[in-house]
């Protein structure tokens, strides 16, 4: 093989934990073709991110290449000297990180950042980098591209500031670019811009690329090539296609299988009942910025509404307003058909037990200075009353319910749980309130697909076996598909469409509707390419246009 | 001409890194020598330059004729008192891993030297400040036969072995003022500072979760009180103050207790109001609030716990801080007030001697040796808190 541009051989990388090195890469294999786009797929903890690194011969601290060797076009990284790398990296080798809000500089206008690269590696003088950005910019198809790259990073939206990110990587020409998760943070129709951006500047030039992600069916549109990773081990590697269609390993399978997890219909609701959470017409608005116009649903006992919508669409705030922490101006809202108090202060105790929530990021929604045993039994001794040895009963009935045993769990610190676990205490702790209804915002989408999984599975027996309601707010279509009953459909505070999950999925439909189910991706390689052919171009642009008001 | 052998020197040891780096790299080559910076190549020659030259002067003050040997006793004492620290800190750590509980010894097991160094430090000030009645040879306020006694007990060189560290100039025992001064300073500086964050404290978290027309009021007056210089204000305070007080000296006392801690408040308030502030906006405050929780549970239970660590170093700090408004209060004549021994004090009422610093070091000494107490506790508070610090953001990963 002439055309090989990176070898990876027997890599073995460690980190250090408490005195100790743990194994985190035990000995990883990797090819990659000059032009070729390799997927590197798995949960969180499996070494995706790790080996992406590594690729560029870089660990993070208190990490350390312990065996193996990392080949770069007939360089040895492993072993390259400080010089040699700041040679190759940024100039030959870049990288795109996941969130780059977070990787800018703040304080220094894109362009300023995009042609420090190529000055510093003696690739282009300023003027000619400068130039060159402002065409990468347009490749990217970036809304004006002569003056984008003057601003700063705070003044572009997300989706926009990842593809400046990648104009950055593209800069000095490099031979491979490392995505590093770089449209997770995103909503799925930026999504698909950035996708799309991606895929045709790495074709553009003939750019290696490793893409790392989680999703699936993100990786089958970029990918030439697939590679699983399960806790730092290679799972199995294969053509995009022969992976998707016929994967080897259980494993594997069980990664495709999760798309497919779906709830019985329940049967229709009965006019007469009166809604859990009634909705009606409510207005909100921070200062003087409405972001709520007469909204209305209804949430029926045991069931399941889905909020969706691109983020700026209202449906947290919503929420906000059923919980009384934004008193909505207009409108109002019932519990059981009593109107509640618009703020939450002014409600009583047990109005305040009947609503709980559980929020996206389980990090900050637990207290990390509090063990679970101590999160749990706040509400329980809150709510109920209960002390002592009655208290720890019921937070031992709760642990049991969502699957986690508390001899093992009671004293932990959420610092001590993955995320998965830690999503599953903010669930007990709404539990432990015996409510009625629960508002579930984006609880699954900081998670990995199989985990996330685990958690809508488990919401779907509690709402069997305790008869709860939720609202569920996602942006995430397949969660949806997942597990609503019914689906409210919201784009820029309003209602755009709303009704049974059954109807929602079929068509006519309202046009946003049309575009969010539209831009969801599938695990068929071919996706993209059809869905950009459908819509044309320009299309894409001027969504981009529209997103930066 | 000074700059020209400053050039050269910095010269020579930009030489010594470079030699020393190709020498690293004929002879060993580790990465580590490859990828070493010159410039790091060139501090390690700095710092060897540095231990040379300390070691010379050390060494200068041990065997030197009696003419030069003076002028560097107070390095040797200063080397001295480092190896000593360092032995007793490693000795008190080594103490602390095999003597009592599980528990204790795993705390020693994982503290640093510099912290081991601190906790005894803290506890000696502790135990000295408790028990000073019965380890002081005399009364703080007692005047002996003999005033201007010089420390060392050294009769040839006008000490007394009575009085190990000398009298003052109206002939109190230096050693008994020292002892009896860590009772009154460290005492009203620990009360004081305790004060400050009570007060500061609770005030900052509740600006933070209350927010709106409470948090303007308590900020735009904690701006006014910030906005005047503290020592002045401090100064007009107990200028009323001593009027209230009239001939009551205890009352005068509490009263600085008390202005020193409303002036140091507005510092630990904006501190802690930055932090809550950071803490509210998360989801489980959130979480508390639509429980229906009370502010006192919010505040205490909630946002304390996830505050300690900044608000742990602030306190070192700012104990530090309170210790030397109360010597410059006391320096002013309105702070503790004689015949109480105070460190402060006692600097002021010495400093004269510092004049005999290059031809009688031990007679220059009084001044030090309170200004060493102060110093001593400063930075034993100091690494205490940093080693604290340390653990409990490591809990955080």
């Amino acid at each position: 093989m002439s055309d090989a541009l990176l070898t990876i051989r027997d890599l073995r990388i460690e980190g250090r934990s408490d005195e100790t090195w743990m194994p985190i890469i035990k000995g990883v294999n990797l090819d990659l073709r000059r032009g070729e786009v390799l997927g590197l797929i798995g949960e969180s903890g499996a070494g995706k991110s790790t080996l992406g690194l590594a690729a560029m011969g870089y660990t993070r601290d208190g990490v350390r290449i312990s065996g193996g060797s990392v080949t770069f076009d007939g360089i040895d990284l492993v072993n390259a000297s400080a010089d040699d790398k700041r040679n190759l990296l940024g100039k030959r080798i870049a990288y795109v990180a996941q969130s780059a809000a977070a990787s800018f500089n703040p304080a220094h206008k894109i362009i300023d950042q995009h042609t420090e690269g190529p000055v510093q590696h003696d690739v282009m003088r300023r003027d000619e980098s400068e130039l060159d950005a402002v065409e990468l910019y347009r490749r990217l198809r970036l809304p004006t591209p002569d003056e984008i790259g003057f601003r700063y990073p705070h003044q572009v939206s997300g989706g926009q500031l990842q593809r400046a990110m990648t104009a950055m990587a593209m800069s000095c020409r490099p031979d491979l670019i490392i995505f590093d998760e770089p449209t997770t943070a995103l909503d799925v129709t930026t999504q698909i811009e950035v996708l799309s951006a991606i895929r045709d500047i790495v074709e553009q030039f003939n750019t290696a690329a490793i893409y790392i992600t989680h999703d699936l069916a993100v990786v089958a549109q970029m990918a030439d090539r697939i590679k699983v990773l399960l806790r730092g081990e290679e799972v199995e590697e294969a053509d995009t296609r022969t992976m998707l269609d016929t994967p080897k390993e259980d494993y594997t399978r069980s990664l495709w299988a999760v798309r497919a997890y779906e709830r019985p219909a329940k049967p229709a609701i009965l006019k007469k009942d009166t809604p859990v959470i009634s909705v009606s017409g409510i207005t909100a608005s921070y200062g003087t910025t409405k972001v709520l116009e007469d909204v209305s649903f209804d949430i029926h006992e045991g069931r399941t509404v889905a909020v969706v919508g691109e983020s700026g669409s209202g449906k947290s705030t919503a929420a906000r307003c059923i919980t009384g922490l934004l008193p909505p101006i207009l409108g109002e809202i019932k519990f059981r058909g009593e109107v509640l108090p618009p703020n939450y202060r002014k409600r009583t105790r047990s109005q305040l037990r009947e609503i709980q929530m559980i929020y996206q990021i389980a990090d900050t929604a637990l207290n990390p200075r509090k063990t679970v045993g101590d999160i749990i039994g706040r509400p329980i001794q809150f709510y109920g009353g209960l002390r002592g040895r009655a208290k720890r009963k019921r937070v031992e009935e709760l642990l049991d319910q969502i699957e986690m045993p508390a001899s093992e769990y009671f004293d932990r610190l959420p610092s001590e749980l993955s995320g998965g676990q830690k999503q599953r205490i903010g669930i007990a702790r709404a539990l432990a309130a015996e409510p009625s209804f629960i508002i579930c915002d984006e609880v699954t989408s900081a998670l990995d697909q199989l985990v996330a999984e685990g958690i809508l599975r488990l919401l779907a027996r509690l709402q069997d076996e305790l008869s709860l309601s939720y609202m569920f707010i996602t942006h995430d279509l397949a969660t949806v598909r997942a597990i609503a009953d019914e689906v409210v459909v919201m784009k820029n505070g309003r209602v755009v469409e709303q009704g049974a999950k059954s109807e929602m999925f079929r068509p006519p439909h309202h046009p946003y509707t049309d575009l969010l189910l539209a831009s969801v991706p599938e695990m068929d390689p071919d996706w993209l390419s059809k869905l950009l052919e459908e819509r044309g171009r320009e299309d894409i642009g001027d969504a981009g246009m529209e997103k930066m008001d | 001409m000074i700059l020209a052998y400053l050039l050269i020197g910095f010269l020579g040891l930009l030489f010594l890194g470079w030699a020393l780096r190709a020498a690293g790299r004929g002879l060993i080559g580790s990465p580590y020598f490859r990828d070493m910076g010159l410039s790091v190549a060139f501090g390690y020659m700095l710092a060897v330059a540095l231990v040379a030259l300390l070691a010379w002067g050390y060494w200068l003050s041990r065997f030197a004729p009696p003419e030069i040997a003076p002028r560097y006793f107070f390095l040797r004492i200063a080397i001295e008192g480092l190896v000593l620290f360092a032995l007793a800190g490693w000795l008190f750590r080594a103490l602390g891993r095999t003597l009592g509980t599980a528990g204790s010894r795993k705390v020693f097991r994982a503290m640093p030297v510099t912290a081991a160094f601190g906790i005894l430090v803290i506890l000696l000030y502790a135990i000295v400040a408790i028990f000073a009645p019965l380890l002081a040879p005399y009364g703080q306020d007692q005047v002996l036969a003999t005033a201007n006694v010089v420390p060392g007990g050294d009769p040839a060189l006008g000490g007394n072995p009575d009085f190990p560290l000398g009298t003052d100039q109206i002939g109190r025992d230096i050693l008994s003022r020292l002892i009896f001064g860590a009772q009154n300073t460290v005492g009203f500086a620990f009360v004081t500072t305790c004060l400050a964050f009570l007060l500061g404290g609770t005030l900052g978290f509740l600006a933070a979760v209350l927010g709106g027309w409470l948090d303007q009021l308590l900020s735009r007056f904690v701006d006014v009180l910030m906005a005047i210089p503290s020592l002045i204000f401090a100064l007009l305070l107990m200028a009323i103050a001593s009027a209230w007080a009239g001939s009551e000296r205890w009352l005068l006392t509490l009263y600085m207790v008390v202005i020193i801690a409303v002036i140091d408040s507005t510092r630990v308030y904006r501190l802690s109001r930055a932090v809550g502030q950071n803490i509210v906006v998360m989801d489980y405050i959130e979480a508390a609030k639509l429980r229906g929780e009370g502010l006192g549970y919010l505040i205490f239970k909630e946002i304390l716990p996830n505050a300690y660590a900044p608000l742990l170093a602030e306190f070192g700090l700012r104990f530090c801080f309170v210790f030397l408004t109360i010597a410059a209060l006391s320096f002013l004549g309105v702070g503790i007030q004689p015949p109480l021994a105070d460190w402060g004090t006692m600097v002021r009422d010495l400093a004269a001697f510092i004049n005999y610093a290059a031809f009688a070091p031990q007679a220059a000494s009084p001044p030090l040796l309170a200004a060493g107490a102060i110093a001593l506790l400063t930075v034993a508070v100091n690494f205490v808190v940093d080693w604290m610090l340390y653990s409990s953001s490591g809990l955080k990963e």
